[in-house]
């Protein structure tokens, strides 16, 4: 393990930026969420949950995917070329990096996705263990340890050190390139380490949702849970906007639409779909989910049920609590699968 | 607050229980310190769960579209600034007066907890209010804010406690938030502004926007049966940008739909999950009709039209706007 003080941090940052665009927690207007890094970032290490996931890093809200040039009858294709800058992203919480291991079954899987497996391979993901958790943090309920975050380096801040450990070949090929910055840390070093793990995991157990657990029952009765009346109930405050879906590090839906452009130029291009969005799945043949409660239990049914169901009792939540924060009528997650666990009697 | 629940409780109960509504529309408590959330109860047993406190912001009024839609007769519990909205949706005959039962619901301002975050508060267990202190406790200790500096943006703008609309009434009326200054201070200071620096201000504001919808979905304005934004065969389809253009001219078209009605609510810049100033664009379009047409207060009553509904000889020219809107 190595370590480095707080007065080398704006050097490291350089350092970092010089092997690939570097991202980090930034306040921005007063709010924390992941930014590309300049010298005039204000890097905030200290808030457990960024605005937003680091989905985009890998999965983009927007990614073109080709270009057509029309002339007549003539189309002219040419393919978007796949992301090769190599980028880094530092500070990325538990919750995230096991946020990246869920969309990795849905993108790395056959067919690969060309286009989140080249930006995912590009990159080198630091984490952070979280400090000081916050009331809407439940990652321990997916066993997920806020105080060992997984990545290719993990990293702790403890008062004005951060303490440095590879974890991945890639991880050591970058730290390897700022030996220069980094110190040896001592047994010391290690215990404060320790003692700072010890008290994230009591920090967790004593907050509201410390002992949240999620049954893996649910998955076993898909039926019973899709015909649920809890869905009425629930759904029926839910005003249908996107910001639970998009803010999510673990919703993947998207949709590929054609943006037209000027003189013949069209671009087709894939964004995020929200389950909440009236024309989710829309075919020609017209909408087999109809109404908003039927798109309401899509999205639950999808981390609760489908996601465990085919990815070995995987549920597609990893207790971010973002869901819990960003929601206008603080509706979310927690509330469903536990109302839901009372319908079932699991 | 204590008492003011146990009311709405107890009146909730009573008119399921007769049969005067079929469903009621209120806030659950959740499991954390501060997130009740917008329910609606159709048994008088499934009330106990009902509650009110300082974290009850959510304007009900948009769900009695549902209602109307579904012909069942609904108690909504109405704040009084909530009481506009009702008013807007019946004047725009997007709600039928049959299937409404208002109750006015006595507040004291509603609290912001992004703003109590922004005390560097996390990890919140518990939030209590009394004589103007709120005690915030926190797995990493306890700190007293006062009740002024978080009340949501919203509540700095009160409109006081009357009910525009009240089939009956809660308790007493409480006194309400004192607004702070004038309302149109802000947007002063933006007309003020030379063009190139107001074109970069909304620029900056409106490309954080990222399309998730809230402001329209929460909006009792915004109560159109298919949104232009919803259509997918339409260039301007919301579900990304495709141009950052695409995000300004869904900002400013709903804000010109809504000008005249909008009842200057303040939720779509509380439901806001990236901060966008929404709130501005809708107070620039009532000073202007203010200035244009006279005071005129959007969801004040249910009957009178809306100044750019009706003409008469004495309207402002059109091209007004561009030579006094800076005014």
């Amino acid at each position: 393990m190595f370590k480095i003080a707080k007065a080398k941090w704006p050097e490291l940052w350089q350092a970092l930026a010089r092997e690939g665009q570097l991202y980090l927690p930034a306040l921005v207007d007063g709010k924390t969420d992941f930014a590309p890094w300049q010298k005039d970032t204000k890097v905030d290490l200290l808030t457990a949950v960024t605005a937003k996931s680091l989905k985009q890093l890998f999965f983009a809200q927007v990614e073109p995917l080709m270009h057509f040039q029309t002339s007549g009858k003539k189309v002219a294709v040419t393919p978007q070329e796949l992301p090769a800058q190599p980028t880094i992203a530092f500070g990325v919480r538990a919750c995230d990096l096991a946020g990246f291991t869920i969309l990795d079954k849905v993108f790395l899987k056959e067919p690969v996705d060309t286009f989140y497996r080249a930006r995912r391979e590009n990159c080198t993901l630091i984490g952070l263990a979280c400090g000081f958790p916050e009331e809407t943090c439940f990652c321990q309920t997916f066993n997920i340890d806020a105080a060992s975050p997984a990545g290719d380096i993990q990293t702790w801040l403890v008062w004005d050190n951060l303490y440095w450990e590879s974890r991945t070949g890639k991880g050591q090929q970058l730290t390897a390139k700022l030996a220069a910055l980094l110190t040896e840390a001592t047994a010391e070093d290690a215990k404060l380490v320790q003692a700072q793990q010890t008290k994230i995991r009591e920090t967790l157990s004593k907050l509201p949702l410390g002992r949240l657990r999620f049954s893996p029952e649910l998955a076993k009765h898909e039926q019973e849970v899709f015909n649920s009346k809890v869905w009425e109930k629930l759904s029926a405050t839910c005003l249908s906007c996107c910001g639970c879906t998009y803010v999510c590090p673990t919703c993947h839906c998207y949709d590929v639409r054609d943006y037209a452009g000027k003189d013949g130029a069209v671009e087709r291009f894939r964004c995020w779909d929200s389950c909440m969005n009236g024309d989710f799945t829309k075919m020609a043949h017209g909408n087999p989910r109809k109404g908003q409660l039927e798109r309401f239990r899509q999205r639950y049914m999808h981390k609760l049920v489908y996601f465990p169901e085919d990815y070995e009792g995987t549920f597609a939540c990893v207790g971010c609590g973002r869901c819990l924060r960003i929601c206008p009528v603080n509706l979310n997650i927690v509330k469903v699968a536990k109302e839901l666990e009372v319908d079932l009697h699991v | 607050m204590q008492k003011i629940a146990a009311l709405m409780r107890q009146k909730a109960q009573e008119l399921l229980s007769s049969g005067q509504v079929q469903q009621v529309a209120a806030w659950r408590k959740g499991q954390l310190a501060y997130d009740n959330a917008p329910a609606v109860f159709t048994s008088p047993e499934a009330c106990a769960d009902l509650v009110y406190d300082e974290f009850c912001p959510a304007n009900l009024s948009k769900y009695l579209l549902a209602a109307t839609k579904k012909k069942l007769k609904t108690a909504v519990f109405l704040k009084p600034c909530d009481t506009y909205g009702v008013n807007q949706l019946l004047k725009d005959n997007r709600v039928q007066r049959e299937y409404v039962y208002a109750i006015g619901t006595p507040c004291q301002g509603m609290l912001d907890i992004k703003k109590i975050r922004a005390h560097g508060l996390k990890g919140i267990t518990r939030i209590t209010v009394s004589e103007g202190v709120v005690q915030v406790e926190t797995v990493y200790g306890t700190q007293n804010l006062p009740q002024r500096d978080v009340l949501l943006d919203k509540c700095l703008q009160c409109k006081g406690n009357a009910y525009m609309i009240a089939d009956t009434e809660i308790g007493e009326k409480l006194a309400t938030p004192e607004p702070r200054g004038d309302a149109f201070a802000a947007v002063k200071r933006i007309e003020a502004l030379p063009p190139e620096e107001r074109f970069k201000f909304w620029q900056q504001e409106l490309s954080k926007c990222i399309r998730c919808n809230a402001c329209r979905d929460i909006c009792p304005a915004c109560s159109c049966e298919q949104c232009i934004f919803d259509n997918p065969a339409a260039p301007v389809a919301g579900k990304a940008f495709a141009d950052p253009v695409e995000e300004n001219m869904f900002h400013l078209i709903r804000a010109y739909h809504v000008a005249g009605r909008c009842v200057g609510c303040g939720e779509c810049a509380r439901v806001c999950p990236q901060g966008v100033k929404l709130g501005l664009l809708n107070l620039k379009f009532m000073k202007d009709i203010n200035t244009f047409y006279g005071p005129y207060q959007a969801g004040s009553d249910a009957t009178t039209p809306a100044p750019q509904v009706t003409f008469t000889q004495g309207d402002v020219e059109p091209s007004a706007a561009g030579q006094k809107g800076r005014s």
